[in-house]
């Protein structure tokens, strides 16, 4: 592809805006981009990504599996752990598994630009099958009942909690 | 075990005994991994992150590694014993200074280490002395298929093992290198290493990791990508690749200083040996420093009678918890730089 600034070098850079809703890309090459001003990052900082995605958020972005039922106007958050992406980027730390489905979409798009544009793992795999997350979310939860119920000594509803857990294991 | 025992001796990996430990002290190698069923640490109540606790440190502790293990409860630690195990890199500075049930297991020889509700449930670590990054994921393979005989990790088919932190979901390793580059760094080539690591999306960090400048010439070096790429290819990209050029720059840069300026490099060194021999105050950011020349000048062979053991050991031995702890009580600065400025003088004179 060529600049589209000079239209004489190769475009080595490309360029994603987003602004007021509006996409717009830009490709020109190293030199146009210093002569622009432009500053090229390899690597991004998470905190620097974790805003944009906030601010991606605030011009009402909602989507993903998690909102379901919920209004768009509410801010995303995650069923399981209650873990919201506002939260989530001031700590950059993530509250349960499920936040991985719950912020799907803004989380790819986090999860690409700090990985060096890659979005599937390559790696090694447990030698056993994992459960299905489904199962993941309802030891949390039953976990969670458990907790409550023992805190306000309801034990025959914790003594049920528990051979639920146990079916489960 | 306890971590008072460990003052008087250096950590194996940290003994200059490894393939090219001249220039890379040593290897580490660390997987992320939190259990499913549970959210992660931010998230979990204080009862379930004592039941994350008891699980893990249960499993661990049954595994057999060839080493005795010892378990520490990090949240029931002193303020220096904890400082303790920061030096020796066997807990994050973040482990010592969280909140909750959380804890290490250890291998006698601080070969393996453990942390158990750090920023993921689970952090083991590798470390090696020298260039054995491969050595150091082998290892480490072969602990994590035994913890996921008796434990389910949190694992998505897409995005892998799932991490707290996005950096470091996927694979969940961490390769990096402990590297001295005094050469680069007195010959003002050391902005290349840094522009070469960002090129190739590496993160350079001091020697104490995370958030730290890199003192006395010592760099510690590692991949920042953890998805996309299988375990085997980051690790070949960095041992089998990268490491090995910096390694080359070094030595060209060490064959350029004695070719062209041996006076210059003799002095520096010289100077350093001679203020380590004399001081009577000597704060642990001087010393590191001036030991970094003196290990140039053992390295290159400029100077006599002087071990790389004993170096390497004042380099452990020297910092402000190391001191302490083997004095049995907290020191104030003051103290500490005398302390430090006495052992330096009698290990260094008797050479």
């Amino acid at each position: 592809m060529l600049c589209q600034s000079c239209k004489e070098r190769t475009a080595t850079i490309h360029l994603t805006e987003i602004s007021g809703g509006q996409r717009s890309e830009m490709h020109i090459c190293e030199q146009c981009a210093q002569e622009q001003g432009i500053v090229v990052k390899n690597q991004i900082p998470i905190n620097e990504l974790l805003s944009t995605l906030l601010s991606a958020q605030a011009e009402g972005q909602t989507g993903g599996a998690g909102t379901a039922g919920i209004d768009p106007s509410e801010e995303l958050s995650c069923p399981v752990c209650g873990m919201t992406l506002k939260k989530f980027s001031k700590t950059r730390l993530l509250g349960c598994p499920n936040d991985y489905i719950a912020f799907d979409e803004p989380l790819r798009s986090l999860i690409e630009r700090s990985q060096g544009g890659h979005s599937r793992h390559c790696g090694k795999t447990p030698s056993r099958a994992p459960s299905a997350m489904k199962n993941h979310m309802e030891m949390m939860n039953l976990r969670r009942q458990l907790e409550e119920a023992v805190k306000a000594e309801d034990y025959e509803t914790a003594a049920r909690i528990r051979d639920q857990m146990q079916q489960k294991l | 075990m306890r971590p008072s025992d460990l003052s008087n001796h250096i950590s194996q990996w940290f003994d200059g005994s490894g393939p090219g430990a001249d220039i890379v002290i040593s290897s580490r190698v660390r997987l992320a991994r939190n259990l499913g069923g549970f959210e992660f640490c931010s998230c979990l109540s204080f009862a379930r992150k004592r039941e994350v606790l008891y699980k893990l440190k249960e499993i661990i502790l049954g595994l057999d590694l060839g080493q005795d293990l010892f378990f520490i409860d990090v949240d029931n630690s002193s303020s220096l014993e904890q400082d303790l195990l920061v030096e020796r890199h066997l807990i994050s500075r973040q482990h010592a200074q969280a909140k909750g049930p959380r804890g290490a297991v250890i291998a006698c020889n601080e070969s393996f280490t453990a942390m158990i509700n750090e920023e993921d449930h689970l952090r083991i670590q590798v470390f090696k002395t020298g260039l054995q990054i491969k050595e150091c994921w082998e290892k480490i393979n072969r602990i994590d298929d035994l913890i996921e005989q008796q434990a389910e990790y949190a694992f998505d088919p897409e995005y892998g093992y799932l991490t707290a932190c996005p950096t470091n979901v996927g694979t969940g390793i961490r390769v990096s290198v402990m590297l001295h580059l005094p050469a680069l760094k007195m010959t003002g080539q050391i902005e290349k290493f840094y522009n070469a690591a960002k090129d190739t999306d590496l993160a350079v960090r001091g020697l104490f990791g995370e958030g730290t400048d890199a003192v006395g010439d010592f760099f510690q070096l590692s991949n920042q990508v953890t998805l996309g790429f299988s375990e085997q290819q980051i690790v070949e990209e960095f041992a089998g690749f990268i490491v090995p050029k910096i390694v080359e720059y070094e030595i060209m840069a060490r064959e350029k200083l004695l070719k062209a300026r041996p006076d210059m490099l003799d002095d520096k060194v010289q100077r350093a040996l001679g203020v380590l021999r004399s001081a009577r105050l000597i704060s642990s950011q001087e010393a590191l420093f001036l030991l970094s020349h003196v290990r140039m000048g053992v390295n290159l062979k400029r100077l006599e009678g002087i071990s790389m053991a004993t170096i390497n050991e004042l380099f452990m031995l020297t910092q402000p918890a190391h001191l302490q702890m083997r004095q049995g009580q907290e020191l104030d600065p003051d103290r500490r730089d005398a302390m430090r400025a006495q052992m330096i003088r009698s290990r260094l004179c008797q050479n």
